[in-house]
């Protein structure tokens, strides 16, 4: 917990060589956050991160701040930010970037072509994600129908999410999942 | 509940101001449990009608292709059209920042209760949910796709999800084939 200069050159060192790998979002480099947090430098153990992933997945805001939550366990407040600019700062770069382009050719012929090419993409991984997500949280019957109840709401419905939510707290909290 | 299924609506109001994106996305950032798509979705296709679901999927895309975190690249791209490097950094801030500050705050209450078995329980429950919000949102993204009809869309769509979600193929790898495949394939069914 001790916010160390060389700390936080580690943490911004690690985060900005993973900014441009997590080709795919923030989950796609899971693997590998792990791998160095875990086995190489030894920040944490195999329990806590997963803990750390659990909690980055249920508060809210974007999945990447697993890497503020991972930050902050390493150095604190100055680590979680360190950490989480590192992960995006590159990234967010290219995006700016590529964004401008991809508006200044709105109807030039390359880019409708790569377009219609990736949103088939983008809705392939999305709906991979959806899958790899079901088959890690729905270790019992009442979470997969916890899943089912929450996607069966989100497509059909306008119901607010944090409903179907506190629903599955109560669910967890009585022992049921 | 009277409403059509959401996402489909294809009346679009003016572009907003760069101070009501801010409060937007920090109020997605504050709300967004279990990823943030679907509540970034929700936000501005459904509830503002600020894109369309078409040009909601074709900024999304570009920020699924480019590595890093997606919302947060949409978040970047979006400011930018809207007001430049100022729009940028204002999306950054205002997607990231209020989630920051609460996961740093729920990781000092983990530290401290972690030990708690009813807090691991609780988590399960929400993890539950949080994917079936997910799945949801690749239906809704899947819609537009399918109902131009056939075409080689819908087989690339099918082709990644299979390889990525069911034979886990590393990512990477899936990119470098299914981009180029699904762009030669858009060309030849176009001309």
């Amino acid at each position: 917990m001790k916010a160390g200069t060389g700390t936080l050159d580690a943490l911004m060192t690690q985060f900005l060589l993973l900014s441009l790998l997590a080709v795919g979002g923030g989950n796609a480099a899971i693997p590998e956050m792990h791998r160095q947090a875990v086995d190489v430098l030894g920040w944490m153990t195999d329990r806590q991160f997963a803990d750390l992933f659990a909690i980055a997945q249920v508060a809210p805001g974007p999945n990447i701040i697993v890497v503020t939550l991972i930050g902050f366990h390493v150095a604190g407040v100055a680590g979680g930010v360190v950490a989480t600019l590192a992960m995006c700062g590159p990234s967010c770069l290219l995006a700016f970037g590529m964004g401008h382009i991809w508006e200044r050719f709105r109807y030039a012929r390359w880019r409708v072509l790569i377009q219609a090419g990736l949103v088939p993409v983008s809705v392939g991984l999305i709906a991979a994600s959806a899958l790899i997500l079901a088959q890690a949280a729905d270790v019992n019957w009442v979470a997969f129908a916890l899943t089912m109840v929450m996607a069966a709401v989100g497509y059909f419905t306008r119901v607010h999410p944090l409903w179907i939510f506190a629903l599955a707290a109560f669910a967890g909290y009585v022992g049921l999942v | 509940m009277t409403e059509p299924p959401s996402g489909e609506g294809d009346a679009i109001n003016p572009r907003p101001s760069l101070p009501e994106l801010l409060f937007a996305l920090s109020y997605v950032s504050l709300t967004g449990f279990g990823g943030v798509l679907p509540f970034a979705r929700r936000m501005i296709v459904e509830q503002k009608r600020w894109m369309s679901a078409e040009e909601f999927n074709e900024v999304f895309s570009l920020c699924q292709f480019l590595p890093g975190p997606n919302i947060v690249n949409f978040s970047v791209v979006y400011g930018a059209r809207l007001g430049g490097p100022l729009g940028a950094v204002l999306g950054l801030i205002a997607i990231l920042a209020p989630a920051m500050v609460v996961v740093m705050i729920l990781g000092g209450i983990y530290m401290r209760f972690g030990d708690v078995a009813a807090l691991q329980r609780i988590l399960s429950g929400l993890a539950a949910a949080a994917a079936g919000l997910i799945v949801a949102v690749s239906a809704k993204m899947a819609v537009p796709l399918f109902r131009r009809g056939f075409g080689p869309a819908p087989i690339v769509a099918v082709a990644i999800f299979i390889a990525v979600g069911i034979l886990r193929v590393p990512l990477l790898w899936a990119l470098l084939v299914a981009t180029p495949a699904g762009i030669a394939l858009a060309w030849r069914w176009r001309t």
